[in-house]
């Protein structure tokens, strides 16, 4: 149950690659493999608090005010997991800068409070934060070791070309971001196609 | 008896122009600007020009065909065009493995992941260029002066190359601008060889004098207006800012591309307008050495939409109300 559930996360419905959420901060901050990893997982830790609380609250938020309730609850997490980062992961907290309360509008959060938090049990809704989280952070963070390997020739901060080769400057920057995510959709795209014709 | 009867939709009389005697047509109109580029900047422009052009054929063939056959290499023509131009905006200092690069990224992402010739929305040599000058902003904005015939065979290096280009602030005589014997892009610096290269296409019939003149037009106009504005207004001032950088280089072997520029008239000229109006502000309000590249890159982007406002009217069309 839970592995399937996983692959849901990671493949048939990866937030990034498959389903196009979270854009922004996937574009901005994946400059490098551990900034991507450390949004990555910051977002899942809010993913999972507002997971919790909407299914909780499911039955006593009127339909016509639910986005505003989402949002106070989604905003409460992110204020909290600002300050925890701020406290104790500071270099972290000053390399995602602005995109950590711009979690707030991160629609793979809102989407999924939306679409499946509060229409499903407690259990179900966790599942789903915690799996959906982990699609989100590998996604991240295999576009910021793209992105790293290609941009700077290291991953982690582990050099591996020499720092005499110049490596191609532009997928440190903006238009790097926007070109390495369409190639790795096209890549994954052709094999779900191959996937499918077999 | 039977093969001259035919059924089927028209056109039934064929032109003799084919996209592949068009594009051979340009890479002669080409050939003046190389020649004038490899005479001023030695054995290192040559050597760029080739490898970007034979990297850019060799992927083409390697793309459609699947094999490396002397006529698939050959093709239609245009991606010799796509990679001679691209070399030719190019430094003549690049080390050849970012020509490679730049051709890859020019034929692979600018031309055939939108569909190959004909369905590309962006200038492919632009792609590719925008694309290493913002991976290698050094050895792309490092240029180096005409070489004398003697030292012609001299490989200059990134390191040692180091001229100022005319928009880099270097001194030069609208003479020596004309001939191109500044520093600059392999065939962006002689005015004469692109006028050459010019005429012949007009004649030809393979380009529309609109586009260009709507560009240099409106480059004109903003340099005229800055320089007023700066209280030092010269014709001389007009004419260097048209002669400097890749302006007139764009003018005529860019925007007059026939993929990415507008099918109609009216949006020929608005086009070149546009890209003028772009090129000069990057050039004058910004930090950026040179506009060419973006001004053009982004009003390719805006060709759709001209096209779809400029429709010219069905003769005897009435407005509808």
């Amino acid at each position: 149950m839970f592995g399937k559930e996983l692959i849901r996360g990671i493949y048939t419905e990866n937030p990034v690659f498959r389903l196009l959420f979270g854009l922004c901060p996937a574009l901005a901050v994946t400059t490098a493999a551990d900034t991507g990893l450390g949004m990555g997982l910051a977002t899942t830790t809010v993913l999972l608090g507002s997971n919790l609380v909407v299914s909780l609250l499911k039955n006593v938020i009127p339909p016509a005010v639910r986005i505003p309730s989402f949002i106070v609850i989604i905003a409460t997490f992110v204020t909290l997991v600002g300050m925890t980062m701020e406290a104790f992961f500071y270099p972290m907290f000053e390399a995602l800068g602005i995109f950590i309360p711009l979690i707030v509008v991160n629609c793979l959060i809102l989407g999924r409070a939306e679409a499946f938090a509060s229409k499903n049990t407690l259990g179900r809704s966790l599942v789903d934060a915690i799996v959906m989280g982990i699609g989100f952070t590998i996604s991240l963070g295999l576009l910021g070791a793209v992105r790293e390997i290609l941009g700077s020739g290291s991953i982690l901060g582990f050099q591996l070309v020499p720092g005499t080769v110049d490596m191609a400057l532009v997928f440190a920057l903006p238009p790097g971001a926007f070109i390495s995510l369409g190639l790795m959709l096209a890549a994954l795209n052709y094999i779900a196609i191959r996937r499918k014709e077999a | 008896m039977t093969d001259k009867f035919v059924v089927g939709p028209s056109p039934h009389v064929l032109g003799p122009k084919t996209v592949k005697s068009v594009m051979w047509e340009v890479v002669i109109a080409l050939a003046p600007v190389s020649i004038a580029g490899i005479l001023l900047f030695g054995l290192d422009a040559l050597l760029v020009l080739v490898t970007a052009t034979v990297t850019a054929m060799i992927l083409e063939a390697l793309v459609l065909h699947r094999n490396l056959k002397p006529a698939s290499i050959l093709g239609d023509g245009s991606a010799a065009v796509s990679g001679l131009i691209l070399g030719l905006i190019l430094p003549p200092s690049t080390p050849l493995w970012m020509v490679v690069i730049a051709a890859a990224v020019g034929i692979l992402l600018g031309k055939h992941a939108f569909g190959g010739l004909g369905n590309n929305i962006f200038n492919p040599a632009l792609v590719a260029r925008a694309f290493v000058f913002m991976s290698w902003p050094v050895a792309m904005t490092t240029w180096h002066g005409p070489l004398s015939l003697s030292d012609w065979t001299t490989r200059v290096s990134v390191d040692v190359a180091s001229s100022a280009s005319p928009l880099g602030g270097a001194q030069h005589g609208l003479m020596e601008m004309f001939l191109g014997q500044t520093a600059g892009s392999i065939g962006e610096t002689s005015a004469l060889a692109i006028l050459l290269g010019a005429i012949f296409l007009i004649v030809r019939g393979h380009i529309d004098w609109r586009a260009p003149l709507g560009y240099v037009g409106s480059a004109a106009v903003v340099a005229a207006i800055y320089s007023f504005l700066g209280g030092d207004f010269a014709l001389t001032t007009i004419a260097w800012q048209l002669m400097a950088g890749g302006l007139l280089f764009a003018a005529v072997f860019m925007i007059t591309d026939m993929v990415t520029s507008p099918v109609t008239k009216t949006g020929r000229l608005l086009f070149g307008i546009g890209c003028g109006l772009i090129t000069m502000v990057i050039r004058l309000y910004l930090s950026a050495p040179e506009g060419v590249t973006y001004g053009i890159l982004f009003m390719n982007a805006m060709v759709p939409l001209i096209d779809r406002y400029t429709v010219p009217k069905v003769f005897g069309e009435v407005k509808s109300r």
